[in-house]
């Protein structure tokens, strides 16, 4: 944060963005939740033994019968629903970072092996790319849910299987332009060798455009990986993320105890709807072509 | 009496007065003053040479003149006197009817001024209909010639083409003639041949002239090439850093520059008839046009400066048809 | 001695459209994949001797570039012998030919494009050096070696650690000359170096070149489109056309006695400050056939306003004239054709 950054145009027009501060502030928000969001709460929602069966479905605190322990009432098992929310981000969040870098790393590396040596191997990549393209991601992550089983390592390489194919056609597409520049033939002319071309030369042009489409991704991994635990094939019930809470409460939302997944409902859609605003904001700024 | 008369005279002769035209753009890092005081006059049947190198402002101006300055860039004042009228108060309305019909334009990329998802016929029959009360048949007659004026064979069949199936030189070619077609008087030309090569280069320059000659229009040709304006414009104004620098009729001004920047332009060419084994060149680059220094902005490359040079900027000083800015001009076959 | 550079019959061919599925076509009924080349390079053959300044000239799309980029095999070329020193890299692989880099390094047209925008000039200048170099003690040489060619050709320490965007188009013209010069070769390849430049920075960029020739002796092979600049800075010139060498000679010959009419055409539609030189016009009318479908017999025919019928059915080779120039055209065996 020197000071060439503060009065840089990128800055200057953050300053003035509206909606990008606020996103900002949400998501600042939710870091602080990530990282310290346990001490909010004197309760651990996933130790057995502070659980009492006498705390169930309390509504929050501000209607009768609230429990000033649970601000934002508990669920069946007497859990928190607070509690459960900000354990639940942790899981969210760390899902949906994890599963994204995954998919770029993936995804640059098939993108610029395409780009960079086209031919065969070009048309392998993008071609299973296309066909990839063609089913809605949702039903691929369900198919391959259902076919592994259960568990956050298995939602990540469902995450990752759908969304390295974003990364491989950006990357694709701009390692295509950069190989023409005279640069990278300069390179050639020094002497170097593809790899080092690649990684010195090309990966480092290549990067802008990937941290606008890794930061809405995030956003949609966490849906994503929401809409698979709601249909009880994404995280395990010991580690409930906000999809799960959701569903956990859906149960009982008919019977009037809506607190139980109307709240972590809330959070998730403040959580995606922060990083939309937050990456609109960088598009703009550093991707004027996508405008 | 007398005064107003010889006014009245040079006012009917002159086609387009530009009197100290400021065309500024504020941007994030500053403003930057593309256009700073720019002052040149085009007689009717003229072709008045634009010179200058990048960031000079040569093509702002001709921006300007057509009212086409878009946010950030505002002209902030000045005189834009075309035919009688100033441009610069006239509506958006008024700019687009004299856009076309009386003012035309070519650019360097012939791609910008062409549509490619129409044919050249109806991009052609579409500046008649909008500019003139012809009927349809008389509109036909009329791209045809034109087209045919322009070196374009099979004109009728070449109405249907779209403009992806010419090449660049043909393209540029199309451009003119609809530039032409509905006989402008003004014809503002910014680096149209930069694109293309030397042997279409002289096709088109050739073309051009004779177009401006037979339809007495005058001409506007921005370049940076001195090669280019000496063969084609009977005046030159030379641009450094938005400012007027100098002005006079072509030949004079290059056999007798009055300005260092003209000087050294000239001699930074390298000339087949008088090759030296190194060239005279200007040292230094352009200054940050939003950092500019006091006083003359070409102070920091110039070979003649001297102490006042680095305090007051130096006024366009007119003697006859010649004007200069500079505090130690050049006299008469001095090099420097 | 052996030459600095030696091209013999350099051809150079680039296929186009793509994979099978995007060259598949319907045709007289039958599925067909056509393979189309583009003939970019026609058996072009040329020397530079050490400390000459040979001069590539014609318009876009005459090879010239593509002439350039094979010998500094960027391209692989397809057929013909590329020598260095008497070498022939025509077909070496990377490794081969990082030794042969050290020798002959190259200019490029764009001052923009051609530097990495993430990269600082140091390491832009070091680049190719550093591929050279072995150990750690020779590494740190580098760095001071890098200082001085900066100083060299007109920056100085503190440029070192910007960023090329932080320069202006003749100072990042500077910034890749530096780069080329820091293995000290002796051949290099400059691909129209100074076209994207305003004139006065041109003549900055052209001095800075010929000061290096002398003070390096290196040889050049300067690529231009402009004739001027070619005539300021070349020893001998071969003029392209379509991918032909039409006419090569030394430089006051073929400005003076132009034989070729694409020549001759070429240099009376240049235009100039100087109002005095005489003309001789030969005015070209339409323009460049394709390089997809090159006409038969001579190249230059569709646009020559002296071709007969010879020139439809038989391909004009370059002819030595016995006074260094050379010409491939029919009229040098009849020359009553000719206007003059």
């Amino acid at each position: 944060m020197s000071a060439t950054f503060l009065s840089s145009e990128f800055f200057h027009n953050y300053k003035r963005n509206a909606s990008a501060i606020a996103g900002s502030i949400i998501l600042i928000i939710f870091a602080v939740i990530v990282v310290a969001g346990p001490l909010f709460v004197a309760q651990d929602p996933y130790d057995v033994g502070q659980l009492n069966l006498l705390d169930s479905y309390k509504p929050p605190v501000w209607l009768e019968g609230g429990d000033p322990r649970f601000l934002l009432g508990t669920d069946g098992q007497g859990r928190g629903v607070l509690a459960g929310i900000l354990y639940g981000t942790r899981v969210s969040v760390m899902i949906g970072v994890t599963a994204m870098l995954m998919s770029c790393i993936i995804g640059t590396t098939a993108g610029l092996l395409a780009g960079f040596y086209g031919g065969r191997l070009d048309a392998a990549i993008m071609r299973i790319a296309d066909i990839q393209l063609s089913f809605p991601s949702m039903l691929i992550a369900l198919f391959l849910m259902s076919a592994f089983g259960t568990g956050i390592d298995k939602v990540l390489i469902a995450l990752t299987a759908v969304g390295w194919v974003v990364y491989a056609r950006t990357v694709r597409g701009s390692t295509l332009s950069e190989v023409q520049k005279e640069y990278v033939q300069a390179a050639r002319v020094a002497g170097l060798r593809d790899a080092k071309i690649i990684r010195r030369h090309v990966l480092p042009n290549v990067m802008t455009p990937l941290i606008v489409v890794a930061t809405v991704q995030v956003g949609t991994f966490i849906l994503i990986e929401a809409s698979l635990s709601f249909l009880g094939v994404g995280v395990p019930i010991t580690q409930p993320s906000l999809g799960l809470l959701i569903k956990n409460g859906f149960d009982v939302l008919f019977s009037g105890l809506w607190w139980t997944s109307v709240f972590p409902g809330l959070f998730i859609m403040a959580l995606v709807f922060g990083i939309n605003l937050f990456g609109d904001f960088l598009r703009d700024e550093l991707n004027p072509r996508l405008k | 009496m007398a005064e107003a008369k010889t006014a009245d005279a040079t006012a009917s002769e002159t086609l387009l007065r530009v009197e100290d035209l400021r065309t500024w753009f504020h941007t994030f890092s500053g403003t930057v003053k593309a256009v700073d005081g720019v002052s040149f006059s085009v007689k009717r049947g003229e072709i008045m040479g634009l010179v200058g190198e990048s960031g000079g402002g040569k093509s702002v101006v001709g921006f300007s003149i057509l009212g086409l300055i878009d946010p950030p860039g505002k002209i902030e004042s000045g005189v834009i006197e075309f035919n009688g009228e100033n441009l610069k108060d006239a509506g958006d309305a008024r700019l687009r009817d004299i856009r076309g019909r009386d003012i035309a334009m070519v650019f360097q990329d012939p791609m910008t001024s062409l549509n490619p998802l129409h044919t050249v016929g109806e991009q052609m029959d579409e500046m008649l209909r909008l500019h003139t009360d012809m009927d349809a048949s008389q509109r036909h007659a009329r791209c045809v010639e034109v087209l045919e004026d322009v070196g374009i064979s099979r004109a009728a069949d070449r109405l249907k083409a779209y403009p992806h199936q010419f090449s660049g030189g043909m393209r540029q070619r199309v451009v003119i003639a609809i530039a032409m077609l509905a006989q402008p008087k003004l014809v503002i030309a910014d680096e149209p041949t930069t694109a293309l090569d030397v042997t279409i280069q002289a096709q088109i320059l050739k073309l051009m002239r004779r177009q401006i000659r037979d339809n007495g229009a005058s001409m506007i040709l921005v370049t940076h090439d001195l090669a280019v304006v000496s063969e084609m414009a009977d005046h030159i104004t030379v641009l450094y850093c938005g400012k007027v620098v100098e002005r006079g009729p072509t030949d004079d001004v290059i056999r007798r520059p009055s300005h260092p920047y003209t000087r050294g332009l000239i001699d930074s060419i390298p000339n087949p008839a008088h090759r030296t084994a190194r060239l005279k060149q200007i040292p230094g680059a352009v200054p940050d046009i939003r950092k500019l220094p006091k006083g003359c902005n070409f102070q920091d490359r110039c070979p003649r400066v001297g102490a006042v040079c680095r305090e007051s900027e130096p006024p366009l000083v007119a003697t006859g048809a010649r004007a200069h800015a500079c505090h130690f001009p050049l006299k008469e076959g001095e090099t420097q | 001695m052996t030459a600095m550079l030696q091209v013999e019959n350099l051809h150079q061919e680039f296929r186009i459209g793509g994979s099978l599925l995007d060259r598949m076509k319907f045709t007289d009924g039958r599925l067909r994949f056509p393979d189309t080349r583009v003939k970019a390079v026609n058996g072009v053959s040329l020397t530079v001797n050490r400390g000459e300044v040979v001069a590539l000239v014609g318009e876009s799309g005459c090879g010239k570039s593509t002439v350039a980029k094979t010998i500094a095999r960027i391209y692989r070329p397809s057929r013909g012998a590329i020598r260095i020193e008497g070498e022939d890299i025509s077909s070496y692989g990377v490794r081969e030919m990082l030794p042969v880099r050290s020798k002959m390094q190259m200019i490029f047209q764009d001052p923009f494009a051609s530097l990495n925008p993430r990269q600082k000039v140091r390491d832009i200048v070091a680049e190719p050096l550093l591929e050279q170099t072995q150990g750690r003690a020779a590494r740190k040489d580098v760095a001071q070696k890098t200082l001085d060619l900066l100083a060299r050709v007109g920056l100085n320490t503190e440029h070192a650690g910007r960023y090329p965007h932080q320069f202006s188009g003749g100072q990042r013209q500077r910034i890749g000359i530096a780069r080329a010069l820091s293995v000290n070769p002796g051949l290099i390849i400059a691909d129209e170096p100074v076209s994207a430049l305003d004139v006065s920075i041109q003549a900055q960029i052209l001095n800075l070149m010929m000061d290096l020739r002398d003070e390096f002796g290196l040889a050049y092979l300067f690529i231009s489109h402009d004739l001027s600049v070619v005539h300021h800075i070349a020893d001998r010139i071969g003029v392209m056309y379509l991918g032909f060498l039409v006419e090569t000679g030394p430089r006051e010959k073929l400005f003076s006695a132009p034989r070729h009419p694409y020549t001759r055409a070429l240099l009376s539609a240049a235009p100039s400050i100087e109002k005095t030189r005489p003309r001789e016009e030969i005015e070209l009318t339409g323009e460049v056939p394709s390089a997809l479908d090159l006409p038969s017999g001579c190249c230059f025919r569709t646009r020559c306003p002296l071709a007969f019928e010879r020139c439809k059915v038989e391909r004009p080779t370059l002819k030595d004239m016995g006074d260094g120039q050379q010409v491939a055209c029919h009229l040098t065996d009849e020359p009553e054709r000719d206007i003059s």
